[in-house]
C-alpha cells in the first residue's frame, strides 16, 4: 500500500460511541483503554481501542467490540456525569492511500495536510466537498482514515473517486470495493 | 511555408510541427508557438473585428493582456470556448480556432458600416438613442442590442472536461515568475519553508524568454534562467506552477489559481482535468506580477500590424518570428529601443519614430544611431495608412508648442508602440493595499499593504532588470523571515525612461483608440467631460473604458491620464477605477469543479432506498433527502396508487422508511429540565418508557420544529426532529445549550443516521410484529399508545416505538441503519398474510391530513404559533419560562382573528383544491388565508384540505371561496379533523 499511486478503500464496519464527558480528563486519563487525555483533534491508538479527541468534551471511541466497549468504559467513568452514545452505524469509513492520498483529500478538504501540521496522530472535523467528515490520520505512513455520515458515503467515495481519477495511473492505484 | 519565420533561434522546436487551422485555414507552426505567434509566422495579421466598430484588429500584445485577438477554440464536441486570446492559447496539433465578432466572415464584415456611422456611435450613444419612446425598449431595442453585443458564442453543449480543484497551503506563494519572481523564489527556497511559485506563462522567465541580450551574473539571460529553474525544480520544498494565473486575492492571504492543464496538450491522459483552481492560504505572499506597455494614441492607431514595441520583440527573440519586414517603432520612451535593436538585428528594415526631443532621450538614442538606425526625435505620428493591414505611418516633426512640422509617411508592414509602461497592480489592489501615484514613472504603484504581502520588480515600479532581481530577492528573504540583500551583476544596464504622452500631437480629425477591446477613443472621453462627468468610475461606465475581458490593462492608464489632462486635475486626484477579480477570465467550469451532476450535492439515500427503488417507488427529495413518494403499480396514477395505500394502512397493514427523521440523544440529569426549556411541552413528569408529541418554537413563539420525544431512562432522551429539521434543532439546541444553560449537565449526540426506522402502521400491526420481538411484552395493556420499549425484533436491538402518525395503531420500529434491510424483510414477510403494502410518503401526508395532523413547514411557515394551529393545550403553563414564552404573551398572538387551522370541505366533493390557493369570503374581497394541505382521501371518499383562515375557529359550518386555476370554488370551513374524529384507533 505504501508505494501505492492512490488508494481508496472502503473500511469494514466498526463500533463507534461518541463520548462526551465533562470532569476534568486529566484525573482520569484512560478509560477502558481508550486515552482521553489527549490534544483536541490527536488519535491515540493502544491495540485494537483508537481514541479521536474532537473538542474539549468529546471523543469517538473505535473498537471491534459495542458491548465490551460501553463495558469498559462505563466501568472506569463510574458514576461521573458523561454520555455514552453507540454511533456505530451512523458512520461509515473510508481508507484513502497513497502517495497521492494528500492531494486528493486536498481536492474537497481545505485543512493544510503538511506533515509539520498534521503529522501522525492527527484527527479533526473538517468537511469534503459539501459533505462533513471526520479525517484521521493514525500514523505516520500516508493513511487516511475518512469518516462520514452513512447518508453521505456514496457522495464522499463518488467525491473521491472523481478527484483521483488523475492519479489512477500511477503503479498500485484502485479503488477497491 | 511560414514566411515570417527566422532560420534560427527562439524558444520554439523546430523538430516539432504542428498544424491547427484559423477559419478553416490550415496554419502551420511549431512546438512552443502560440496560436498568435504563429499566425504572424504565417504572415497572418487580421485576426478579428473590433467589438463596436467591427473595424479590422489584429494582434497586440504577447501575453494575457491582449485586447484584440479573442477566438473562438474547438477542442472537439462540448469543448468550444470563445474569448480565447490568441497570445496565450498554445498551438497543438489538430486545434481549431475561428475569429469572433464578423458576419459573414473576417475578411467581408457586414458590421463594418458601423465604422463608417461612427460620428454617432458616440460615448453614452445606447443612452441617448434608445431612451424613447419607452414602449419600444423591451420589444425593439434590448434584443437588437442584446443581438449587436457581447464577444464571441457561449457553447450551448454541455461541457465535456473534468475540472477539479485543490487547497494549499504554503509559507510563501509568489505570484509570477519572471526575474523579480525567481529572484524570490531562489531566496525563499533557501529558508526550507514551503514556496509555490505560479506563473500564467507556459514557461517561467517573463521578459527573460525573450531577452537575448542581458547578462545575468555573467551568463546569458537564458542560462541563467535555465539554472535557476533547475535549481528550484530540485527543491523539495518549492512547487512550481507554470500556465497557472494568480487570479483572484482574497482575505486572510487567500489566493485563487487557475491552472491550465490539458489544454496545451493535444492528446492529453485520461483522467486529467482541464483546469485546475488552486485555493492558496501562504502565510505571506510576493507579488512579481510585472508591468504592461502601453499603446499610443494617434488616429487610426489600432490597424492590424500595429503592435506594442516590447511584443514584437518578444515575438522575435522568444518565437522566432518577425511580425513585419519593414518596422516602424514609435515610442515616447526608452525601452523601445531595445525591440529595435532586436528587430534590426533579426534582419528587419527598422524606422524609430520618438515623440521626444533630443534632449529628452538617454543613452539609447545615441546607441541606436550607432547601429545605423534612422531615429526621428521630436516627431510625432499623425495617422496610419491601410485597411487590413498598416501600409504606412505619417509623422511629422512636432516642436515643444506643439506646432506641427511637415509630414512624411514611413512605409511599413508592423508598426511597434511604446507609451511606456503600467505596473500590474491588479492582486495588489484587490488585497485592498493602497496605490499612490508615482509621477516618475507616470504610473500607480503598490503603496500600503494591508495584508502580510509585498511586490517587487515591475509590478513595484521598477524596470531595470537588476533592480527587479535586487527587488525580488530582498522580498523571498523577508517573506521567509529574514533580512538581507544582494545585488545581481547586469549588463548591459535596462534603458528606462520615458515621457508620458496621453494623445499624440495631431491634426485633430480621425480616431485615436484608447481602449481597443472597447472602441472607446480619445474622443469618447472628452466628450465624457465635456457632458459633465468628472468620477473616473462614472466615466468607465458612461464610455465602457477598461471594461471586458482585458480589463482595459493596456489602456487603464492613458485613459486615466486624458481624463487628468481634461479635466486640468492632477492625477493622483482624478484617481482610479477598483481592480476586481478576476485578473483573467475563469471558466466556469473551474470554478464549478466537481459539483457538477451527480456530484452537485450530496443526494441522501434512505437505509431501505434500494428496496423500494426495486419495487418501482417513486421518488421525491425532503431536504437532502430521496424519499419513496408513492409505490405504483402498473397502469396505476398517482391518486390510485396512494388511495391503495391508505386503504391498506386503514384496513389492514402498511409499511414505510421512515429513517429519514432527525434523531438526537439527550444525555444527562438535566435532560428533562432543558426539554422543558425548549419545548412548550412539559417533560418532568413523562415516566421512562412513555412517549410525547413535542413542539419546539423559537424565541419568537412561532413553530420551529415538531417531534416525538421518547424517555428511555430517567437521564436518557430520544428526541425525534422532522426530516429537514434535524440539523437546525440541533444546531440551535446546542447553541442555547453553550450559551445560555452551560450549568445544565446535558450532552446532545445526532443520531438520524444510527436508526432506521420502519414504521409499521394499520389494526394489523401488532399482529405482525409481535411474533418477531423478543423481550417485550407486546400487549395492549402493558405496551399501551405513546410507549417505547427496548429489546429485540429478527435478534436485533430495537427501540420500540408504540406512535403512530397515520391516526391508525402503530409502531415505529428503530434499529441499527445496518440491520434494517434484514428486519424489513422479516416484517413485510410476516405482513403478507395481512394484505401489507409499503407506502409512501404522499399516502403518509394523506393518512395524517384526515386525522388533522400538522406538518412543520406545511402547516406552519413560520409565523404561526400553537395557539393558530389548535396546539395551545400541550403549553405546559406551570413552567417558569421556555423559549418563545414570552413571545406567545405578545398582543399579537393573542389578538382574535388571527390565522387558525381549519378544515375545508369542497362544495363539489370530487374537487381536489390547490395547496397554496387563497381563501376568500366572496369573490372579489380579500384573502383570509390560504390552503396548506389538499387531498383525495379514500377513507372520507371525497377531497379534504387543511387552511389557515382569519379567525378560522369561529367560521366552522361558514361557506368561504376558494381560488381555482379557472376560478373559484365553495368550500365549507370545518373542525380539522376528517376521520377518526375520536382519536380511538390508535388504542386497537
Amino acid at each position: 500500500m505504501g508505494e501505492a499511486g492512490i488508494a481508496i478503500l472502503p473500511l469494514a464496519p466498526s463500533a463507534r460511541f461518541s463520548l462526551r464527558l465533562a470532569a476534568a480528563v486529566v484525573e482520569i486519563g484512560e478509560a477502558g483503554g481508550f486515552w482521553l487525555d489527549i490534544p483536541i483533534n490527536t488519535c491515540h491508538v493502544a491495540g485494537e481501542r483508537m481514541t479521536v479527541r474532537l473538542g474539549p468534551n468529546e471523543w469517538l471511541l473505535f473498537g471491534p467490540q459495542a458491548d465490551a466497549i460501553r463495558h469498559d468504559v462505563a466501568a472506569t467513568l463510574g458514576d461521573r456525569f458523561f454520555s455514552l452514545v453507540d454511533v456505530g452505524d451512523r458512520d461509515l469509513a473510508f481508507a484513502v492511500a497513497g502517495i497521492h492520498a494528500r492531494d486528493v483529500i486536498n481536492g474537497g478538504c481545505p485543512l493544510d495536510l503538511d506533515d509539520i501540521v498534521f503529522p501522525a496522530g492527527s484527527a479533526s472535523r473538517t468537511l469534503l466537498g459539501k459533505a462533513q467528515i471526520v479525517l484521521i490520520r493514525p500514523g505516520a505512513e500516508r493513511l487516511y482514515r475518512i469518516e462520514c455520515g452513512r447518508s453521505f458515503a456514496l457522495y464522499v467515495r463518488a467525491y473521491l473517486e472523481n478527484i483521483a481519477h488523475e492519479f489512477l495511473r500511477s503503479p498500485g492505484s484502485g479503488i477497491l470495493a | 511555408m511560414q514566411s515570417n519565420r527566422l532560420p534560427i533561434g527562439g524558444r520554439v522546436d523546430r523538430s516539432r510541427r504542428l498544424r491547427f487551422r484559423f477559419n478553416g485555414t490550415v496554419i502551420h507552426g511549431f512546438a512552443g508557438d502560440t496560436v498568435a505567434s504563429a499566425l504572424l509566422a504565417n504572415g497572418v495579421s487580421l485576426v478579428g473585428r473590433s467589438f463596436k466598430y467591427h473595424r479590422p484588429r489584429g494582434i497586440l500584445c504577447h501575453g494575457s493582456e491582449e485586447p484584440n485577438a479573442l477566438l473562438q477554440v474547438d477542442r472537439g464536441p462540448g469543448r468550444v470556448d470563445p474569448n480565447n486570446r490568441a497570445t496565450i492559447t498554445e498551438v497543438t496539433e489538430g486545434l481549431t480556432v475561428a475569429s469572433q465578432n464578423h458576419w459573414p466572415s473576417l475578411e467581408h464584415d457586414i458590421g463594418a458600416i458601423n465604422d463608417w456611422l461612427s460620428p454617432i456611435f458616440t460615448a453614452g450613444f445606447y443612452y441617448k438613442t434608445f431612451m424613447w419612446p419607452r414602449a419600444l425598449w423591451d420589444k425593439v431595442y434590448e434584443p437588437l442590442i442584446r443581438a449587436a453585443a457581447g464577444l464571441g458564442v457561449a457553447p450551448k453543449e454541455a461541457d465535456a472536461d473534468r475540472y477539479a480543484q485543490r487547497y494549499a497551503h504554503c509559507d510563501v506563494l509568489i505570484v509570477g515568475a519572471g526575474p523579480a519572481g525567481l529572484a524570490a523564489a531562489l531566496a525563499a527556497s533557501t529558508s526550507g519553508q514551503r514556496v509555490i511559485l505560479a506563473d500564467e506563462q507556459a514557461e517561467f522567465g517573463g521578459t527573460l524568454l525573450h531577452d537575448t541580450g542581458s547578462m545575468i551574473q555573467g551568463m546569458q539571460a537564458a542560462g541563467w534562467l535555465v539554472g535557476t529553474v533547475a535549481a528550484l525544480a530540485d527543491c523539495r520544498n518549492v512547487r512550481l506552477l507554470p500556465r497557472t494565473t494568480a487570479f483572484g486575492y482574497y482575505n486572510h492571504n487567500h489566493v485563487a489559481l487557475l491552472e491550465r492543464v490539458t489544454d496545451h496538450l493535444a492528446d492529453p491522459a485520461s483522467g486529467l482535468p482541464r483546469e485546475r483552481l488552486w485555493q492558496v492560504r501562504a502565510k505571506q505572499v510576493v507579488l512579481a506580477t510585472g508591468a504592461h506597455e502601453r499603446p499610443l494614441a494617434f488616429a487610426d492607431n489600432d490597424r492590424p500590424g500595429i503592435m506594442l514595441a516590447e511584443s514584437i520583440r518578444a515575438f522575435i527573440n522568444r518565437y522566432a518570428v518577425v511580425p513585419g519586414h519593414r518596422i516602424v517603432f514609435a515610442t515616447s520612451g526608452a525601452s523601445a529601443y531595445r525591440a529595435a535593436a532586436d528587430a534590426r538585428a533579426a534582419g528587419v528594415e527598422v524606422v524609430v519614430v520618438d515623440v521626444r526631443p533630443v534632449a529628452a532621450c538617454g543613452p539609447e538614442l545615441a546607441l541606436l544611431r550607432a547601429e545605423g538606425v534612422e531615429v526621428l526625435t521630436g516627431h510625432t505620428v499623425l495617422g496610419s495608412t491601410g485597411r487590413k493591414r498598416v501600409r504606412g505611418l505619417i509623422v511629422a516633426p512636432v516642436d515643444a508648442d506643439g506646432r506641427i512640422g511637415i509630414r512624411r509617411k514611413l512605409t511599413c508592414d508592423a508598426v511597434g508602440l511604446s507609451g511606456g509602461w503600467t505596473p500590474a497592480v491588479h492582486l495588489f489592489s484587490q488585497s485592498r493595499g493602497k496605490l499612490t501615484f508615482d509621477t516618475a514613472i507616470d504610473a500607480y504603484r503598490p503603496g500600503r499593504s494591508v495584508q502580510a504581502e509585498r511586490s517587487a520588480g515591475a509590478a513595484n515600479g521598477s524596470y531595470e532588470l537588476t533592480t527587479c532581481l535586487a527587488e525580488g530577492w530582498e522580498a523571498g528573504l523577508r517573506a521567509t523571515g529574514r533580512d538581507g540583500a544582494r545585488s545581481f551583476r547586469v549588463s548591459p544596464a535596462t534603458p528606462t525612461g520615458f515621457v508620458a504622452v496621453r494623445v499624440l500631437p495631431g491634426e485633430g480629425n480621425g480616431r485615436a483608440f484608447i481602449d481597443f477591446q472597447n472602441d472607446v477613443t480619445a474622443k469618447d472621453i472628452r466628450l465624457a467631460v465635456r457632458e459633465g462627468f468628472e468620477s473616473v468610475e462614472h466615466i468607465k461606465r458612461y464610455t465602457t473604458t477598461g471594461m471586458a475581458t482585458d480589463q482595459g490593462k493596456t489602456s487603464n492608464m492613458t485613459a486615466l491620464g486624458l481624463l487628468s489632462e481634461t479635466l486640468s486635475r492632477p492625477v493622483a486626484q482624478v484617481g482610479t477605477t477598483t481592480f476586481r477579480p478576476p485578473y483573467t477570465p475563469v471558466s466556469f467550469g473551474a470554478l464549478t469543479g466537481a459539483a457538477r451532476g451527480a456530484l452537485f450535492e450530496p443526494v441522501r439515500k434512505a437505509p431501505l432506498h434500494d428496496w423500494a427503488a426495486a419495487r418501482g417507488a417513486v421518488f421525491e427529495p425532503v431536504d437532502r433527502w430521496l424519499r419513496a413518494r408513492y409505490f405504483p403499480r402498473p397502469g396505476e396514477d398517482m391518486r390510485a396508487a396512494v388511495s391503495r395505500e391508505c386503504r391498506a394502512v386503514r384496513s389492514s397493514v402498511g409499511i414505510l422508511d421512515a429513517s429519514t427523521l432527525g434523531k438526537i440523544e439527550v444525555v444527562g440529569p438535566d435532560a428533562a429540565e432543558f426539554l422543558n426549556r425548549l419545548y412548550i411541552n412539559g417533560w418532568t413528569k413523562l415516566a421512562p418508557g412513555r412517549c410525547r408529541y413535542g413542539v419546539m418554537p423559537k424565541e419568537d413563539g412561532y413553530i420551529f420544529d415538531d417531534g416525538v420525544v421518547a424517555r428511555l431512562a430517567a437521564e436518557r432522551f430520544h428526541v425525534t426532529t422532522t426530516t429537514g429539521g434535524a440539523a437546525r434543532v440541533l444546531d440551535h439546541m446546542e447553541e442555547y445549550l453553550q450559551t445560555e444553560w452551560p450549568n445544565l449537565k446535558v450532552f446532545l449526540t445526532s443520531t438520524t443516521e444510527q436508526w432506521a426506522v420502519i414504521a409499521l402502521q394499520g389494526p394489523k400491526a401488532r399482529q405482525v410484529i409481535t411474533p418477531l420481538v423478543d423481550g417485550i411484552d407486546m400487549s395492549a395493556a402493558v405496551f399501551p399508545h405513546m410507549a417505547v420499549r427496548t429489546g429485540r425484533i429478527c435478534g436485533v436491538p430495537t427501540r420500540l416505538f408504540r406512535v403512530s402518525f397515520t391516526g391508525e395503531l402503530g409502531y415505529e420500529i428503530n434499529l441499527p441503519a445496518s440491520q434494517a434491510a434484514l428486519v424489513w424483510d422479516a416484517v413485510y414477510a410476516g405482513g403478507e398474510p395481512y394484505g401489507i403494502e409499503p407506502y409512501g410518503t404522499e399516502a403518509m401526508h394523506v393518512l395524517r391530513a384526515e386525522r388533522g395532523f400538522i406538518i412543520v413547514g406545511q402547516e406552519t411557515d413560520g409565523t404561526v404559533a400553537p395557539d393558530d394551529v389548535g396546539l395551545s393545550g400541550m403549553i405546559a403553563d406551570a413552567k417558569p419560562d421556555f423559549v418563545g414564552k414570552r413571545s406567545l404573551a405578545r398582543p399579537d398572538l393573542m389578538a382574535a382573528g388571527r390565522k387558525q387551522l381549519v378544515g375545508l370541505l369542497t362544495e363539489v366533493p370530487g374537487v381536489v383544491l390547490d395547496e397554496g390557493a387563497q381563501v376568500v369570503e366572496n369573490p372579489g374581497q380579500p384573502a383570509l388565508g390560504h390552503v396548506t394541505s389538499a387531498y383525495w382521501s379514500d377513507a372520507c371518499g371525497r377531497s379534504i384540505a387543511l387552511a389557515l383562515v382569519a379567525g378560522g375557529r369561529a367560521r366552522h359550518g361558514q361557506v368561504l371561496h376558494v381560488t381555482t386555476q379557472a376560478g373559484f370554488t365553495a368550500v365549507r370551513v370545518t373542525e380539522p379533523v376528517f376521520f377518526d374524529a375520536g382519536a380511538e384507533r390508535v388504542h386497537g
